[in-house]
């Protein structure tokens, strides 16, 4: 079948010649799509006003030959207008879009992906979590296979003085152990309620010394696992 | 595929945007077969726009002189100034008839594409307005993902300045389709409602 449906989420575009744009989605049953819009950058297109990054869309397909699909209709689910008119929120929704975006596979169905990218998004719409990016790459990061170790030493076993973290060797380490950085009991409680299935009340921790800590240790766990860098975090400055 | 200087000018023009191999090759045997003369005015021009336009160092539109002629334009109003991302769109808003003056940022935030704030011209943009004297500056990004982030974070960075600084307004294209607009666009234009004098 040429055409198909699907709903999605856009987390990037780029441009492709004069009107045209290319978009990668994230979507419900196709896994990651990568799909060009042809002619949305001119004003008087009919759907280019919805086919940006950070909607939630369904979508109709056109089958391409090569890798790139062809997007023929675009109706709108959600499109989150909180989430756009704040730079804060904006930076840290663009965050989770790249981070998804980097992990996902082109046509690999995958619609836990696919719901936890809509869930993160409907929640910065709602408010302003502080700890919504730190606790949304643990959560991807469990997903993808690569949770840390935070109940023991993962070299001794030891389940007490737990002061370090390394993301080489994979989680927490007792203090002869010790490697990586230094990390709090406050913040290892934070992380280990993220993957603990306390996610709402981790959502509800306000700005201190400790949230910073588990978002540093993030991204270092981020950026080993993946190997690359999150570039939206640079609007967040 | 072919010897010499044909595929060298099939990769020259395979180079541009929106050229493609088969575009390439179609551009080369077209200008193989035109009068010399024609050939040659095509490169000069070439030469010549890399030669003789650069920046205007004020407003960094692109210019033949140190200051474009809109800056150097004394008839201009002073007191509002206009931020775009590129040159293309100051001659839009020339058609539109804006008649003040006009700060070029070279492109938007996308850090996913590593363009951030140090990429575009926005410490030139600063300087600028504390020299300058600014009552009003329009903020005229694109209004997509990335036009938005830019004007947002101009908007923070000039609010201990102290200046009025105001974002263009989006809404509907004038002949379009009610039943097109998607909804954020509908509903800023429900937003900017006016009250009709009748």
């Amino acid at each position: 079948m040429a055409h198909y449906r699907d709903s999605g989420v856009i987390v990037r575009t780029h441009k492709l010649g004069e009107a045209d744009r290319i978009l990668s989605v994230i979507t419900e049953n196709n896994g990651k799509v990568r799909a060009v819009a042809k002619g949305v950058r001119k004003t008087r297109s009919r759907y280019g006003g919805r086919l940006e990054p950070l909607r939630h869309l369904d979508l109709q397909f056109y089958k391409g030959r090569g890798d790139l699909d062809i997007v023929t209709q675009a109706e709108t689910r959600d499109h989150w207008p909180q989430i756009r008119d704040d730079l804060d929120r904006l930076g840290k929704a663009l965050t989770i879009a790249e981070a998804v975006d980097q992990v996902a596979q082109d046509k690999q169905p995958d619609i836990e992906l696919y719901r936890m990218l809509c869930g993160a998004l409907h929640t910065l719409h709602k408010g302003d979590p502080v700890l919504i990016v730190p606790a949304f790459l643990l959560k991807l990061l469990a997903h993808e296979g690569v949770a840390p170790a935070l109940d023991a030493c993962v070299l001794g076993g030891e389940r007490t003085d737990l002061e370090y973290f390394d993301p080489r060797n994979g989680g927490v380490l007792c203090a002869s152990h010790q490697r990586g950085t230094r990390i709090s009991s406050a913040a290892l409680e934070l992380m280990r309620a993220t993957l603990g299935g306390a996610l709402s009340t981790v959502l509800e921790v306000q700005q201190a010394t400790h949230t910073d800590e588990v978002a540093a240790i993030t991204h270092r766990l981020w950026e080993y696992h993946i190997d690359r860098r999150l570039r939206s975090t640079e609007l967040l400055k | 595929m072919y010897d010499g200087p044909v595929q060298d000018l099939i990769d020259e023009l395979g180079r541009l945007p929106g050229i493609g191999p088969k575009s390439a090759q179609r551009i080369t045997f077209y200008l193989l077969k035109l009068p010399k003369g024609d050939a040659q005015q095509l490169a000069s021009a070439i030469v010549e726009v890399k030669e003789r336009i650069g920046f205007c160092q004020k407003c960094w539109n692109i210019s033949e002189q140190d200051l474009c002629p809109i800056c150097s334009d004394p008839q201009r109003q002073t007191g509002s100034l206009c931020v775009v991302e590129e040159p293309k769109d100051v001659v839009a808003l020339e058609r539109a008839g804006f008649r003040g003056r006009y700060h070029v940022l070279q492109g938007a935030l996308n850090p996913m594409e590593g363009v951030g704030p140090e990429q575009l011209r926005i410490r030139e943009l600063l300087q600028r307005i504390r020299e300058e004297g600014v009552d009003e500056l329009i903020l005229c990004t694109n209004p997509n993902i990335e036009g938005e982030a830019t004007a947002m974070y101009l908007a923070r960075q000039l609010q201990p300045l102290g200046i009025t600084v105001t974002r263009i307004a989006s809404g509907l294209p004038v002949g379009g389709d009610l039943e097109y607009a998607d909804e954020l666009t509908l509903g800023r234009a429900l937003e900017g409602r006016r009250e009709l004098q009748g």
